[in-house]
C-alpha cells in the first residue's frame, strides 16, 4: 500500500510542472482574455471596467465580422473537402505498393515542412495575374485579360484555400496511408476470393475502417483553418473587398492597429468558441471510443 | 524506492523553479510609473546605447536614418546605436512590435511616429511620453518649425516630438512623355483630370495607376478627393467629427472615386504602391496619386525629375497641403534618456534635416534650412509648404484616431468593387460613431 501511495505521489509530481504551466499560460490567459473582452479597454492603459457583452453585441452587427464568419465557414469547407479527397486519393495510390513509394511519400509530405508564410509567398506569385498561371494559360492561347485569380473577389478565397490544401494534403495522405496499412491484408484477400471488385472492396471494406482517421484529420485540419491567419495575411491581407478576410486578420487590425484590446479579445474568444465547437464533440467521441 | 524519490524531488524542484519564473517579472515594475521618468536600475553593459525604433528598413528611408545615425556617431562616438527597425506591412508590423515593447515595459529610447492623432491619442494621452518643450526652447526651435506643425505634436501647451520631415500627400505624378504624346496638360481641377483620363483611355493608355493590395493607397487617394470636393475647412471639420459622413460632399468624393475606378489598371488588387509607380516608369499608366515618397522611388530607379516625370498637386487641391510628418519623441521610461535627447537634437538640427530629407525624398520640416541641394520638385513642395493650407492626413494616421482609419480602409476596400455611395457613406458614419469620432445620434 505504501508503495502505491509513493507511486501516486511520484506521478503527481511528474505531471505537476506541465499542469502548472498549462494552468497559467493557457487557461489563465484564456480567462484573462475573456475578462478583457467584457471591458472597454482601448489604448495603452488598462481599463478593466466591466461592460458586459457589449463588444460581442457590436461584433455581431459589424459588417466586416459577419463577412469574416462566412469566409471562415467557406474556407473551412473547401480546405477540409480538398484535403480529405486529395489525401485519400494519394494514400490509395501509394498503397498500391508501386516502386519508389517512399520517394513519392516524401514528395507529397514535403510541403508540410514549410511555414504558411513561405507557402503564401510562393502561391501569391502563382496566382498573380501578371506573372504566374496567366503566363501559362496565355501561352496556351487563352484570353486571360479578365482572369484575376487572387485579385478577383469571387475567386480569391478559393485561391487561398488551394494554397492551404497544397500544404496540408500530404499530411492527410500520411494519416490515411497509416490507416490503410493498419487494415489487415487478409480482409482484402478474403473479399477478393468472394469475388468483390476493387471498387467495392474500397467502398465496403476499407472506407468504413478509415472513419476514425477521417475524424482525426477533420479535427486537426479544422482547427488550423478556423484559426488561419499567417497564410491569408501574406497572400491577401484579407482583400480584395473583404473576400479573404478572416477573424484572425480582423483581430490583428483591431488589437495592434486600433489598440482596441477589448474588442480584439472578444474576437479571440469567438474564435476559441468556434474551435471548441469542433474539438469538444471530438473529445466526447474519443472518450466513448476508449470506453468501448 | 530511493530512485523514485529522487525523481519526485527533481519534479518538485522544477515546479518550484517554474513558479519563481512565472512570478519573477512581477518583481520589476511592469508599468512605467508616470511621475518617475528615469528608470534608475538599468543593466550596466547597456549604459552607452541608444535604441532607435522605426519601420525604415529599405531604400531612401533607411539611407536617411543612417545619415542621422552617422551624424550622431560623430558627436557621440562612445554611444552605440541600436537600429531596432521592423520591416513590412507599411509600418503595421512595426506598430505591433512597438505596442508590445511599450506595454511590456521595454520601450525604445525613441521611436518613429506620425505627428497628429497617431502620436497624441495613442501615446501622449495615456501619459507614456515625456514633454520635450524645454529642448525646443534650448535649441531655439519654436520659430524654426511652422506653428501648424508644432500644433500637430503638441498637447495642452507641451511639445512631445521632433518632426524629422514633411511629405506632401496630395501629389499627382505623371509620365511626361505619355502626357505630351497625347497633348495633355497636367490637370489642375477634377474636371480637367477626368477629361485627361478620357483622352488617355481612348488612346489605349491606363490613365491612373492604382495599388490596392494594401488598403491605404485607396484611402490616400480618397482623402485627396475629400479635399478636392470640400476644401480644407470642410476636410478638417469632417475628421474632427463636426460633419457627418453622410454629408453631400463626402458622397461627391465617393462618386469621384467611383468614376476613377473606371480609369485604373485592372490588376490593382495585386500591386503595392511602388509597383503602381513602376507602371508609370514602364509607360503602362500615365498618372498616379501618391505622396512624395513616390519621387524617392522614381529617383532611386534613375528616373529624372522634371525631365521624365513631373508632379503637381492632386486634382482640385492646388492651394492645400496634406501633411504627413514622421516625428521622433521621448518615451517616459526611455532607458537612455540623455542619449535620446541628444538624438532628438540631431533630428531637429538644420544639418540633420537636410541630410535626412535628401535621402528620404521628403522636405525638411524646418523652414529655415538651405534648400539649394534639393531637386526642383522638392523645391516647389518646400515653397508650397510655407504658403499652402496645411491639413493632416487620415490615411497616414495624423487626422483621426487609428480605430477609425482601419474602418475607413476596410469600407473603401469594399467600395472600390461595389461602388455603392449610399451604403458606404452610411457605413462610414456608423464606424465614426462606433470609434467615438462622431457623437452618438
Amino acid at each position: 500500500m505504501r508503495r502505491a501511495a509513493k507511486e501516486r505521489l511520484l506521478s503527481f509530481g511528474l505531471v505537476a510542472p506541465s499542469c502548472l504551466m498549462l494552468l497559467i499560460f493557457v487557461y489563465g490567459f484564456i480567462g484573462y482574455s475573456a475578462w478583457i473582452s467584457m471591458t472597454n479597454w482601448e489604448g495603452m492603459m488598462p481599463d478593466l471596467q466591466f461592460v458586459g457583452l457589449e463588444q460581442y453585441d457590436k461584433l455581431i452587427h459589424h459588417g466586416r465580422f459577419q463577412r469574416d464568419l462566412i469566409n471562415t465557414g467557406v474556407f473551412t469547407l473547401l480546405f477540409l473537402a480538398g484535403n480529405l479527397f486529395l489525401g485519400l486519393m494519394l494514400a490509395v495510390l501509394l498503397d498500391r505498393k508501386l516502386s519508389g513509394e517512399s520517394f513519392f511519400r516524401s514528395l507529397f509530405l514535403f510541403p508540410m515542412s514549410l511555414s504558411f508564410v513561405v507557402t503564401g509567398t510562393i502561391w501569391v506569385w502563382v496566382f498573380n495575374p501578371s506573372s504566374g498561371l496567366n503566363t501559362i494559360f496565355s501561352g496556351l492561347g487563352f484570353n486571360v485579360e479578365n482572369w484575376g485569380w487572387i485579385t478577383d473577389p469571387r475567386f480569391a478565397l478559393t485561391c487561398v484555400a488551394m494554397a492551404a490544401i497544397w500544404q496540408m494534403a500530404g499530411f492527410t495522405m500520411a494519416q490515411y496511408l497509416a490507416g490503410l496499412r493498419g487494415i489487415p491484408i487478409e480482409q482484402r484477400e478474403a473479399a477478393r476470393i468472394d469475388g468483390a471488385s476493387e471498387a467495392r472492396i474500397f467502398r465496403y471494406v476499407l472506407l468504413p475502417q478509415l472513419w476514425p482517421v477521417t475524424v482525426g484529420a477533420i479535427v486537426i485540419l479544422g482547427h488550423i483553418s478556423l484559426k488561419i491567419f499567417d497564410l491569408v495575411y501574406v497572400m491577401t491581407s484579407g482583400g480584395p473587398a473583404r473576400a479573404t478576410d478572416v477573424p484572425g486578420i480582423f483581430m490583428f487590425d483591431v488589437t495592434f492597429n486600433d489598440k482596441f484590446l477589448a474588442r480584439g479579445a472578444a474576437i479571440g474568444i469567438v474564435m476559441l468558441l468556434m474551435v471548441a465547437m469542433l474539438i469538444v464533440p471530438y473529445l466526447i467521441y474519443a472518450r466513448r471510443m476508449d470506453a468501448d | 524506492m530511493k530512485h523514485n524519490a529522487w525523481i519526485a524531488l527533481l519534479a518538485l524542484m522544477l515546479t518550484a523553479a517554474l513558479a519563481v519564473f512565472a512570478c519573477g517579472p512581477k518583481d520589476q515594475p511592469a508599468q512605467p510609473s508616470p511621475d518617475q521618468p528615469d528608470q534608475p536600475s538599468q543593466p550596466a553593459e547597456a549604459e552607452n546605447e541608444l535604441v532607435i525604433f522605426s519601420w525604415w528598413t529599405a531604400g531612401g528611408e533607411a539611407e536617411g536614418l543612417n545619415e542621422l545615425i552617422s551624424q550622431f556617431n560623430q558627436k557621440h562616438p562612445d554611444v552605440k546605436i541600436v537600429n531596432a527597425a521592423v520591416a513590412g506591412g507599411a509600418g503595421s508590423n512595426a506598430k505591433a512590435v512597438l505596442m508590445t515593447r511599450m506595454m511590456g515595459g521595454d520601450p525604445p529610447d525613441s521611436f518613429q511616429v506620425h505627428g497628429g492623432a497617431e502620436l497624441l491619442q495613442t501615446w501622449v494621452d495615456p501619459g507614456m511620453m515625456e514633454p520635450i518643450t524645454s529642448l525646443y526652447q534650448q535649441e531655439g526651435w519654436n520659430d524654426k518649425f511652422p506653428q501648424g506643425l508644432i500644433d500637430m505634436v503638441s498637447r495642452s501647451g507641451q511639445i512631445y516630438a521632433v518632426p524629422a520631415n514633411i511629405h506632401r500627400g496630395n501629389m499627382l505624378w505623371y509620365n511626361k512623355s505619355l502626357l505630351e504624346a497625347n497633348s495633355i496638360m497636367p490637370p489642375v481641377t477634377l474636371e480637367e483630370f477626368f477629361t485627361a483620363c478620357e483622352k488617355l483611355k481612348a488612346a489605349g493608355v491606363t490613365p491612373l495607376a492604382l495599388a490596392s493590395r494594401n488598403k491605404w493607397p485607396v484611402t490616400h487617394l480618397f482623402e485627396t478627393l475629400l479635399l478636392a470636393q470640400g476644401g480644407p475647412e470642410f476636410y478638417r471639420d469632417l475628421f474632427a467629427g463636426k460633419i457627418a459622413w453622410t454629408d453631400d460632399r463626402v458622397k461627391q468624393a465617393l462618386q469621384a472615386l467611383s468614376k476613377i475606378m473606371g480609369y485604373v489598371n485592372t490588376d490593382h488588387a495585386a500591386l503595392t504602391w511602388d509597383q503602381a509607380c513602376g507602371k508609370l516608369m514602364q509607360g503602362e499608366a500615365a498618372m498616379n496619386v501618391m505622396g512624395d515618397w513616390a519621387k524617392g522611388y522614381f529617383i532611386s530607379n534613375q528616373w529624372q525629375p522634371d525631365k521624365e516625370f513631373g508632379a503637381t498637386a492632386s486634382p482640385g487641391t492646388l492651394g492645400s497641403f496634406i501633411v504627413i510628418t514622421d516625428t521622433f519623441g521621448l518615451p517616459k521610461s526611455a532607458p537612455h534618456r540623455q542619449a535620446a535627447l541628444d538624438f532628438l537634437g540631431i533630428v531637429g538640427s538644420a544639418d540633420g534635416q537636410v541630410a535626412f530629407n535628401l535621402k528620404k525624398g521628403s522636405i525638411p520640416a524646418r523652414t529655415d534650412v538651405p534648400t539649394d541641394a534639393f531637386d526642383p520638385i522638392a523645391q516647389a513642395t518646400i515653397s508650397n509648404f510655407s504658403r499652402g493650407e496645411l491639413v493632416p492626413s487620415c490615411a497616414h494616421g495624423s487626422a483621426v484616431k487609428e480605430r477609425f482609419m482601419t474602418a475607413l480602409n476596410d469600407e473603401l476596400s469594399v467600395f472600390i468593387y461595389k461602388l455603392d455611395v449610399e451604403a458606404t457613406s452610411k457605413a462610414l458614419e456608423a464606424a465614426a460613431v462606433d470609434a467615438g469620432v462622431r457623437p452618438t445620434e
